[in-house]
C-alpha cells in the first residue's frame, strides 16, 4: 500500500512526462480494443447474416452432398424422408434442391447451380415468395420464375426482367434446357446464395430433371432442433457449417494483429524509455531513498509499479474518452467502402464492432502484463546499484 | 560510558579500486563516539571525511576493520538489515540536499515516517513538529524548486530529525549555502543537539561549521591527524 502511495505521489509528480505515456498507451488500449471489436463484429455479422441468408439452425445434407465438388451433385439427391414432411409444412424446415446447369451469357459459357426452393418458405431470408406468383403464371410469362443475387446479375449483365436459356441435365443425364425469367433480383451480404447462382421454384426444378419430391439439403430454421440420424442424410450444426467463416476471421484478426501490436509495442517503448531514463535520472534519488531506510527491493518495485501504473491510468484515461467513443462506433456502425464486398464474406454496408467483457478484460490484462514487464526490465539495474554510487549519480 | 557509545570503529580500512591501482580511503581509523557529541569529521577533500560518513551510515562497508553502530556490526549486516538501521537510527544530511522534487516539503519530511509505517494522525503531528522546529511550517505546501537553498537545506535537516533518530550525519550541509544561511542552519543543529540529545556527525571543512563543533577529528589522507575536543564557547 506504501508503496503504491509512493509511486502515485511520483508518477503525478512527474506531471507531463506521465501524462504523454498515459495518452500513448491509452490511444494504445483503444485502439486494440477498437480493432479487436471490428473483427468481433464482422464475425458476429457474418455468422448472423450465414444464419439468416443460408445456414438457418442447422442443415441435412444427402450423404453424396459436397459442397465442394460440383462432381458430386449428379449423385447428391433422393426423396425428402417422410420425417420431414410435417415440419415442410408447418414452414419449419425447406428443402433445396441443387443441380449444375449452364448459362450462355453474352455469348459465352458459364457454370452455375440451379437451385430449387419453396416459393413460401420462410426459414431463410431468400425473397422467394415473387416465385410463387411469377410461379402461377409461368404459362403467361412463358419462362421458368427466377430470383438472382445481384452480384451475379452484375457479373452476367442481367436486369429485373431479362430472360436468358438455362441448360442442364435430368436425373437420366438428358440435356434440357429453357429460359428462366429474372423476377427479382436480391441484395445480400451471403455470397454462398448469390455468386453462380440461380434460384426457381423447388417444384419446377423437380419437374424439369424428374426428380420428384427429391432435394439435396435441407434448411431447418433457427429454432427447429436436430431431428436425430436419418437414413442417407447427415446432420450439420452450426459449428460444422460456420466453421470456416470462423476460420477465414480468424486469419483476418491475425493479419490485423499486427497494427495493434505495432501500436502496443510503441506505447511499451514510451514507458521502457521513460523508465531507463529514470534509472540514469533519478540515481540520486534512489541513492536518497536507500539512505533513507528504503531496501533495495522497495526501490526496485517502486520503480517498476510507477511504471505498471501508468497502464492503471491508461486504463482509467482510456475509459473517460473510450467508452463513449466505442459506444458510439458500436451504435452508428463503421461505413465500408465498396471494394469490402470483395472481402471473401459475408458483410453489410456497415461493420457494428461487438466489444465483450472478455475482449475488453483481456486486453486490460495484457497492457497491465506488458506494461508491468517492460517497466521491470530496466529497474533491475537498481539491484547493482550500491547506495553511495547512487548518491554520487554515478553510472550504472 | 559504555553504553553510552553509538559508534565504535577499530582499525577500519577502506580501499577502492582506481583503474588498476587500490585507492586507501580510510586507513586503520579508529575513534568511539558517544551519546549527544556534536562532532566535526575535518579535512581537505579527498582526506575520507565521506567514506567514513558512509560507512557509519551503512550506506557503505569496510574493507577491513569493525564499525559498530548502535551495538550492530555495520560489516555484518545484511541489506535489508542495513537499510533498518537507516530508517530507523540514522538521519542523513546532504550537501546537495537530496530533496525528492516531485514531493512537497511536508512529503519529503513524511516520507522516513512512511517507511515506519506510522500511523497518519502521529505522522502529521511529527512532521508540522519538525517543520516548525526548522522554521518552515509555513512552507508545508510548497516544492523544492519553489525554495532557497537555506530552506531547501532546512527542509532535509526537518526530514533528517523528523523520526528523532539518535545519529544524524551531515555531509557539507553548509557548502551550498551562504554565511547568515549556514550560521542559522548551525544553530538549529546546536539546538537540535542540546534539546533532543542527538548525536551530530558532520564531515565538513568549512570553517562556520567547525566553529561550532564540539569535538574536531582531523582527517589527512584517509588517517586521522587529530582529535580534539574544543571548550564551548
Amino acid at each position: 500500500m506504501l508503496l503504491i502511495k509512493l509511486a502515485l505521489r511520483n508518477i503525478i509528480g512527474a506531471g507531463l512526462k506521465t501524462w504523454l505515456n498515459v495518452a500513448a498507451l491509452s490511444f494504445a488500449f483503444i485502439t486494440i480494443i477498437f480493432l479487436q471489436g471490428l473483427y468481433e463484429g464482422m464475425n458476429k455479422q457474418a455468422e448472423e447474416a450465414g444464419i439468416s441468408a443460408l445456414y438457418g439452425g442447422g442443415q441435412y445434407w444427402h450423404v453424396n452432398y459436397n459442397p465442394f465438388d460440383p462432381l458430386t451433385l449428379d449423385k447428391a439427391h433422393s426423396v425428402i424422408p417422410s420425417e420431414f414432411q410435417n415440419l415442410i409444412n408447418e414452414n419449419l424446415i425447406t428443402p433445396i434442391l441443387i443441380r449444375q446447369a449452364t448459362i450462355y451469357p453474352q455469348g459465352r459459357f458459364r457454370t452455375i447451380l440451379l437451385k430449387g426452393i419453396l416459393p413460401e418458405q420462410k426459414v431463410i431470408s431468400l425473397p422467394t415468395s415473387v416465385l410463387k406468383f411469377q410461379q402461377n403464371h409461368e404459362a403467361e410469362y412463358g419462362a421458368i420464375p427466377a430470383v438472382i443475387g445481384a452480384r451475379m446479375a452484375e457479373s452476367i449483365g442481367l436486369t429485373k426482367g431479362d430472360e436468358l436459356t438455362v441448360q442442364w441435365r435430368d436425373v437420366h443425364g438428358t440435356f434440357d434446357a429453357r429460359d428462366v425469367k429474372i423476377v427479382e433480383i436480391f441484395k445480400t451480404n451471403v455470397q454462398e446464395v448469390d455468386n453462380d447462382q440461380i434460384w426457381i421454384p423447388l417444384n419446377k426444378l423437380q419437374q424439369i430433371t424428374a426428380m420428384q419430391n427429391e432435394a439435396t439439403i435441407i434448411i431447418l430454421s433457427k429454432e427447429t432442433q436436430s431431428l436425430g440420424d436419418i437414413a442417407g442424410w447427415d446432420f450439420k450444426n452450426l459449428d460444422f457449417l460456420l466453421q470456416d467463416l470462423h476460420k477465414m476471421v480468424t486469419a483476418k484478426r491475425a493479419g490485423g494483429s499486427i497494427m495493434y501490436l505495432l501500436l502496443l509495442f510503441l506505447a511499451m517503448l514510451a514507458i521502457f524509455d521513460t523508465q531507463v531514463l529514470s534509472i540514469w535520472r533519478r540515481k540520486k534519488e534512489m541513492g536518497t531513498l536507500m539512505a533513507l531506510g528504503m531496501t533495495r527491493i522497495k526501490v526496485i518495485k517502486l520503480f517498476t509499479l510507477e511504471g505498471a501504473l501508468h497502464g492503471v491510468l491508461a486504463g482509467i484515461v482510456g475509459a473517460i474518452y473510450g467508452i463513449p467513443l466505442l459506444s458510439w462506433f458500436a451504435r452508428e456502425g463503421f461505413l465500408l467502402p465498396q471494394a469490402t464486398d470483395k472481402f471473401g464474406y459475408a458483410l453489410g454496408e456497415k461493420i457494428f464492432p461487438a466489444y465483450t467483457a472478455a475482449l475488453i478484460i483481456g486486453t486490460a490484462i495484457l497492457v497491465l502484463i506488458v506494461t508491468t514487464i517492460v517497466s521491470y526490465l530496466p529497474t533491475r539495474k537498481i539491484a547493482k546499484l550500491k547506495p553511495t554510487e547512487a548518491l554520487r549519480g554515478d553510472k550504472l | 560510558m559504555q553504553d553510552m557509545i553509538l559508534i565504535k570503529t577499530e582499525n577500519l580500512d577502506k580501499t577502492y579500486p582506481v583503474g588498476m591501482t587500490q585507492l586507501k580511503a580510510l586507513d586503520k581509523i579508529t575513534l568511539s563516539v558517544c551519546r549527544g557529541e556534536f562532532i566535526g569529521l575535518v579535512g581537505p577533500s579527498g582526506s575520507g571525511k565521506t567514506t567514513l560518513l558512509n560507512v557509519i551510515g551503512s550506506l557503505d562497508v569496510p574493507t577491513s576493520g569493525s564499525v559498530e553502530v548502535l551495538g550492530k556490526k555495520i560489516e555484518s549486516l545484511s541489506h535489508k538489515d542495513a537499510a533498518m538501521l537507516r530508517n530507523e537510527h540514522i538521519g542523513f544530511i546532504f550537501q546537495t540536499f537530496n530533496l525528492l522534487p516531485v514531493y512537497t516539503v511536508y512529503e519529503n519530511v513524511e516520507f522516513p515516517l512512511l517507511l515506519l509505517r506510522m500511523k497518519a494522525e502521529q505522522r502529521k503531528k511529527m512532521v508540522l513538529d519538525a517543520l516548525e522546529w526548522v522554521g518552515l511550517a509555513d512552507r508545508a505546501d510548497s516544492r523544492p524548486s519553489q525554495l532557497s537553498g537555506g530552506q531547501c537545506q532546512r527542509v532535509a535537516i526537518a526530514r533528517a530529525v523528523v523520526k528523532k533518530p539518535e545519529i544524524i550525519l551531515a555531509d557539507e550541509p553548509t557548502a551550498n549555502l551562504d554565511a547568515a544561511n549556514s550560521h542559522h542552519i548551525m544553530k538549529t543543529m546546536i539546538q537540535l543537539n542540546t534539546e533532543l540529545k542527538t548525536t551530530f556527525v558532520f564531515a565538513t571543512h568549512d570553517e562556520k561549521v567547525i566553529s561550532y563543533l564540539k569535538r574536531k577529528i582531523i582527517l589527512v589522507d584517509g588517517k586521522i591527524d587529530k582529535d580534539e575536543l574544543i571548550a564551548i564557547k
